[in-house]
């Protein structure tokens, strides 16, 4: 690719490559476009495999040049994929496999006729639905952070060019420093990592220092289990993250950044690193960036699975080699940061909104959201919950609008319990507070937070004891161990759920929470060891019962906790087949005496002493004859 | 101790030298032997601190430090089930509980004819097909517990053939 060296070229070669784009998506170079979402989600139910069977049988029959086939970033519905799209007519296939593509090519591709099969059918209205933007799943989202994610191609710059990168970097660089500053602040942008600190803020304490080196660092290091916001976007459009960096770079005179992303997510990685060399290749990345003088380049470093790392000290220790241990704040990163030098650490969210700020102006980011929260947030909607997925809404939307308008609802008909925002650091909210608009503070006010963007369903069958237990192993066991509150006192809460889980809780076990909780919460050195209690502070408050149920009445009323719970069957449901004895690898279920009325054989029984609950019996039985207890 | 190989020696040096313009090497090191090698043993750390001048106390405490480096060899074959948030309320532990019984190794071990590595995973952004299990890089979308004999099985397969 040429080097763009100045304005001029950049709004050339922009414009050729928004209308090829354009051709492309409307169809005015006469050709088919086929587009496959090369999300994790997708890419493991062969997603890859698919693209190259399109290419190997448009080759075939001889539709080469007839139609393209490439990759996108996530389409964001990840419970209906892999999803293949044809574009001008932007037909939308959900749960392509292998053996479809043929049926796709000849009837579509050739024969011009939609696969009706394939199309998304509406739960409510048992419609087909052929465009995305039709889909219930869609309509509320509003795509911000995701601009360009599951539209372009993540791995080639023209594709980004012609959706409008480095616009933001180009009207940046027409302003001064604290203009850009100004900008960002009237935007109302603030930390999409779970802080909220406001971002403009975080850019001028460090423009404020002198210094002669000052550093970016993008915080992709989403430790959170159960989001993938970070890693979808780093993934579907990484070089809207790499433009974000360098705005703020320019706006607080840095010329070096620094990518922390998680090792666990190796697709995102080498896109990224296709986009940073495409990038300088163009001369967008490098010395003297269109003319302005402005120099900036940047680097990415691999996690190596640390939680705690995603605390912006602990992240710039990794960085620098060491242990991933919180520093002590005064001073802050904006001062003295990587190497002693003024950081600015941003989370890959934040940066993937700061180009759309300066692109489209801040009042156009902050006439959606909230009072103090403007803007959209991506979220990464999971578990109990039909359509699981990568959802961006403006702040403001309601829990209830998330899980049901957008989510679908809990499937199998069961009945919505509680939902954990805010991942480990968060808390559950319960079916009262599904009214409650969603943004930075009010969540917080309600005994949760908005967190980076994880948001858990959990239905009846999940026991919140056994969750506030899950996420006490999980900062157990990334505790970096440095203040002993965090340390010593989060082994102390996980060994008391145990007991609780375990039926041998105390009414007395529930004071020690409360009194650990506050201990923690008080007395930790860094953000993640203060909100370490909090999965047990919200489930207490919102869940009481079930902990006194486990204690008092011995009893798992989600029928979760092992010790506390038993496989029976109804004897007059049981055929007496033995499929359960069959498959039972305890050898614990045998034959009775027992004959059903109508039923030919004599039904079975589970002896409880010798059950290990592995639950195999019921799901092997055919009759509904097996149930917890 | 173990003795290193030359051929180990010369591959670690270069490995040490690829990163020696960098202002703190050690963390990109490390990922590159891990990545080799599957590990990281002392007498490796030894000859890190040799090269860059850290300390073996700071080095062997960076190395235990992150999950991602090991002390010990990792086996042929690492299974990684997914913990998260979302696999979990799926039903992961259960997942897991049926990997470590049917080869008798607790997460984070290795099997004695080091063909199998369980671990334990802190989400790998796969949310959407939980709960998914990921072996050697390939992801396994939905799995049940009636199917982790079969995915064992394929593995032992592969390696016998």
């Amino acid at each position: 690719m040429t080097k763009i060296s100045s304005v001029a070229e950049l709004e050339a070669k922009s414009a050729a490559c928004t209308k090829c784009l354009e051709d492309k998506l409307k169809g005015q170079d006469d050709k088919r476009h086929i587009v496959l979402c090369g999300g994790t989600g997708c890419l493991s139910s062969n997603s890859k495999e698919i693209m190259q069977k399109f290419e190997e049988l448009l080759e075939a029959k001889g539709l080469s040049d007839k139609a393209t086939v490439n990759q996108v970033g996530c389409f964001g519905f990840c419970s209906q994929g892999p999803f293949v799209k044809i574009y001008p007519e932007d037909t939308l296939y959900r749960m392509v496999s292998l053996d479809d593509v043929e049926e796709i090519i000849d009837t579509d591709i050739a024969g011009g006729q939609i696969v009706e099969r394939l199309l998304y059918v509406d739960p409510s209205s048992q419609e087909k639905i052929t465009k995305q933007d039709d889909i219930t799943f869609y309509k509320k989202q509003r795509r911000v952070a995701l601009h360009g994610c599951g539209v372009i191609d993540p791995e080639q710059i023209d594709e980004a060019l012609g959706m409008g990168a480095f616009q933001g970097l180009k009207k940046a660089l027409s302003m001064t420093q604290q203009e850009v500053i100004d900008e960002v602040l009237a935007s109302g942008l603030r930390g999409r990592g779970g802080g909220g600190f406001p971002t403009g803020r975080k850019w001028q304490f460090a423009l404020n220092v002198d210094a002669d080196q000052k550093y970016v660092v993008c915080n992709g290091d989403e430790g959170d289990p159960g989001a993938f916001m970070d890693g979808s976007i780093l993934a579907g459009n990484p070089l809207g993250v790499i433009e974000g960096m360098m705005i703020a770079g320019y706006a607080f005179g840095a010329s070096e950044g620094y990518f922390y992303v998680r090792a666990e997510y190796p697709i995102a990685v080498k896109r990224l690193n296709i986009a940073i060399e495409q990038a300088r290749e163009a001369g967008l990345l490098g010395e003297n960036i269109m003319g302005s003088g402005f120099n900036f380049d940047c680097h990415i470093r691999l996690g190596a699975g640390a939680f705690v790392c995603g605390e912006e000290t602990a992240l710039l220790n990794s960085i620098e080699g060491k242990r991933g241990m919180p520093r002590p704040r005064p001073p802050f990163p904006a001062v003295k940061g990587l190497w002693g030098k003024p950081t600015c650490v941003n989370n890959v969210e934040t940066l993937a909104c700061v180009p759309y700020i300066l692109r489209e102006g801040a009042a156009e980011f902050a006439a959606v959201g909230t009072e103090k929260s403007k803007g959209t947030k991506v979220f990464a909607l999971g578990g109990k919950v039909n359509n699981v997925g990568l959802v961006e809404v403006p702040m403001g939307t309601t829990l209830r609008e998330l899980i049901y308008d957008i989510g679908g609802g809990i499937p199998n008909g069961k009945k919505f319990k509680a939902i954990q925002t805010g991942g480990p650091s968060g808390g559950c909210l319960t079916e009262e507070y599904l009214d409650e608009p969603i943004d930075f503070d009010n969540l917080v006010q309600k005994g949760s937070m908005m967190g980076s963007g994880g948001a858990i369903v959990m239905d009846e069958d999940n026991c919140m004891v056994d969750v506030a237990k899950f996420y006490m192993e999980f900062i157990c066991d990334e505790s970096c161990g440095k203040c002993s509150p965090c340390r010593i006192g989060t082994k102390r809460i996980l060994e008391i759920l145990t007991r609780i889980c375990d039926g041998k809780g105390t009414m007395e076990d529930l004071e020690e929470l409360e009194e650990l909780s506050k201990t923690i919460k008080t007395n930790s050195l860094c953000a993640l060891g203060q909100t370490a209690s909090n999965p047990v502070n919200s489930t207490l408050a919102h869940f009481r019962d079930e902990y006194i149920a486990h204690i008092v009445d011995k009893k798992c009323p989600a029928h979760v906790c092992k010790n506390l719970m038993q496989y029976k069957i109804d004897p007059d449901k049981c055929i007496g087949c033995g499929m359960c004895a069959k498959n039972c690898p305890a050898s614990c279920i045998t034959r009775t005496d027992y004959v059903a009325e109508g039923h030919k054989l004599a039904s079975f029984a589970i002896d409880p002493t010798a059950c290990v609950k592995c639950g195999l019996c019921m799901s092997n039985c055919k009759f509904n004859a097996i149930s917890k207890d | 101790m173990a003795k290193l190989s030359e051929n180990a020696v010369a591959q670690i040096t270069e490995i040490c030298q690829r990163h020696k313009d960098e202002k703190t090497p050690l963390m990109m090191i490390l990922s590159d032997i891990q990545n080799e090698y599957g590990y990281i043993p002392l007498e490796v750390q030894e000859l890190v601190s040799k090269h860059t001048g850290i300390s073996v106390a700071e080095i062997y405490g960076v190395v235990t430090f992150y999950s991602f480096f090991s002390l010990e060899p990792k086996g042929k074959y690492v299974i990684g089930c997914c913990l998260g948030t979302a696999c979990y309320v799926k039903g992961a532990q259960n997942v897991i509980d049926k990997f470590s019984e049917l080869l008798s190794i607790k997460p984070g071990q290795t099997t004695a004819d080091g063909l199998f590595t369980l671990d334990a995973l802190r989400c790998i952004g796969a949310c959407g097909i939980a709960p998914a299990v990921s072996i050697n890089g390939k992801v396994y979308p939905k799995v049940a517990v009636g199917q982790v004999s079969e995915i064992i099985d394929s593995y032992r397969q592969e390696a016998n053939a």
